[in-house]
């Protein structure tokens, strides 16, 4: 069943921005050690918040990309499961352009989930 | 009637009125006591002891006694003694560090710790790479940060603690065990042990001290520069090369991604003050190797710390958060391994 609004997205961002504009500055002047910690925390909402947003989308390209790659079906779990141990075992490496074009679009959607900063 | 309940500060001052008057020889009062930020397990205490008048600026290390350590912890961190002994090694052959001046007992109850000297400087990142008093100390950090490490490898080996020694395959067959036991699949890492496994370095046929964790957050520094090398519980025996990649990974540069040595210089910088200083001759592409390792072993050790946290082992959103980390090394790995080697 569907929720009302706000969405799950909406909701984490009004949570995050809550903690970093009013209960951080109080903390950081009371107790230093916890107003760091809010930080960490309110930074953790914000990756959840994109999560919500971008995850569904990015994790079905993955498996579309990953079922392609393989020339099989199962679980994002599964098929990631059988390409790390394809890579362990050294029967892909980085010569192989459709591995590293997966790698890449993949590490893309997860890094603009987690960081989209990090450079 | 209420019964006062001691908080955990008033007992680590007990304990240290007694610890400190025992190491100097007279009564000691404890003042200024303040428990640092950072580590969840391992923490840092800072205080002052006054014993006959005379003020002595100490540092408390000391992890909490903990129900279980994860296989990770287990197999590469030093236990607080042995951490002791490498410290107080390095500090006689004059190595910028601390002063280790004496060890908790165990009948004192705070789990294994160890006293050792203040020395002043801040080792927050941020703050030494942005902050005006610190522009005279960014231009020299790179070139001291090799010139230390020198004298850190040539610490004399007969001086040390029995040691682990890691070599380049060991490394590789820890971190793919490490792997196992998280039991996410990770193709990147994988990927990038596979690259690494191939390209390997021979073994070192006279291993040397490495620090093992040479890092900008693991050192003290004031407007002066670099004023001491701290956190030695992955010190061990093995490559020197391995130290100068770990202090180049990106996520050390804590944003000044263009200055590889620890966020104040670049490679050649770091690599030619360490020559200089008597350090070996640094090969480039067995440096990079190492940075590449550097940069895999940091991802993993992102999600053993989110583990600990998910094994139930501590509790903490710190360490918790810690995981959706490591895939800012999956973006660096993916560079490193086009950039060529």
């Amino acid at each position: 069943m569907a929720q009302d609004r706000p969405t799950a997205a909406e909701l984490l961002s009004a949570i995050a921005d809550f903690l970093r504009e009013e209960t951080t500055p109080v903390l950081d002047r009371a107790e230093p050690r916890l107003g760091f910690q809010m930080r960490v925390a309110a930074n953790s909402l914000a990756i959840l918040e994109r999560e919500a947003r971008l995850g569904p989308a990015a994790d079905a390209r993955e498996h579309q990309r990953l079922v392609a790659l393989l020339g099989r079906d199962g679980t994002l779990e599964e098929l990631n499961r059988a390409l790390a141990q394809q890579l362990r075992t050294g029967q892909r490496d980085e010569r192989d352009p459709a591995l590293m074009a997966h790698l890449e679009a993949t590490i893309a959607d997860k890094i603009a989930i987690a960081n989209p900063k990090w450079r | 009637m209420t019964v006062h309940m001691p908080t955990e500060a008033e007992q680590v001052a007990a304990v240290l009125a007694i610890a400190a008057g025992r190491h100097f020889g007279g009564p000691a009062i404890i003042e200024n006591l303040l428990r640092e930020s950072g580590g969840a397990s391992r923490q840092t205490w800072s205080f002052d002891a006054v014993v006959s008048g005379q003020r002595h600026g100490l540092i408390l290390r000391r992890d909490p006694p903990v129900t279980a350590k994860i296989e990770g912890e287990r197999s590469t961190s030093l236990d607080r003694a042995t951490e002791f002994r490498v410290l107080a090694a390095a500090h006689r052959a004059g190595v910028r560090a601390p002063e280790p001046l004496f060890e908790l007992l165990a009948a004192d109850g705070l789990g294994e710790a160890y006293v050792m000297r203040r020395i002043g400087g801040t080792a927050i990142a941020r703050k030494l790479l942005r902050d005006p008093p610190y522009a005279e100390a960014r231009r020299l950090i790179a070139g001291q940060l090799g010139e230390i490490l020198a004298r850190i490898h040539a610490t004399d080996r007969a001086s040390l603690p029995p040691l682990g020694c890691r070599q380049a395959a060991d490394h590789i067959a820890g971190l793919r065990r490490s792997l196992d036991l998280l039991g996410w699949p990770q193709p990147v890492f994988e990927l990038a042990l596979a690259w690494l496994d191939r390209r390997k370095p021979q073994p070192i046929a006279q291993p040397v001290l490495v620090h093992g964790d040479y890092r900008t957050g693991n050192y003290l520094a004031d407007e002066t520069g670099v004023t001491a090398i701290l956190d030695w519980e992955g010190a061990h025996l093995g490559d020197p090369i391995e130290d100068l990649g770990w202090l180049c990974v990106k996520s050390w540069r804590f944003g000044s991604v263009d200055k590889p040595a620890g966020g104040f210089g670049s490679r050649e910088e770091l690599w030619a003050a360490y020559e200089r200083a008597g350090g070996g001759k640094v090969d480039p592409a067995r440096a990079h190797w190492w940075e590449v390792f550097g940069t895999v072993r940091w991802g993993i050790i992102c999600h053993n710390q989110a583990f600990r946290h998910l094994s139930g082992s501590i509790k903490s959103m710190e360490l918790a958060s810690i995981g959706r980390r490591a895939v800012e090394t999956e973006v660096d790995l993916l560079q490193l391994l086009k950039s060529g080697g």
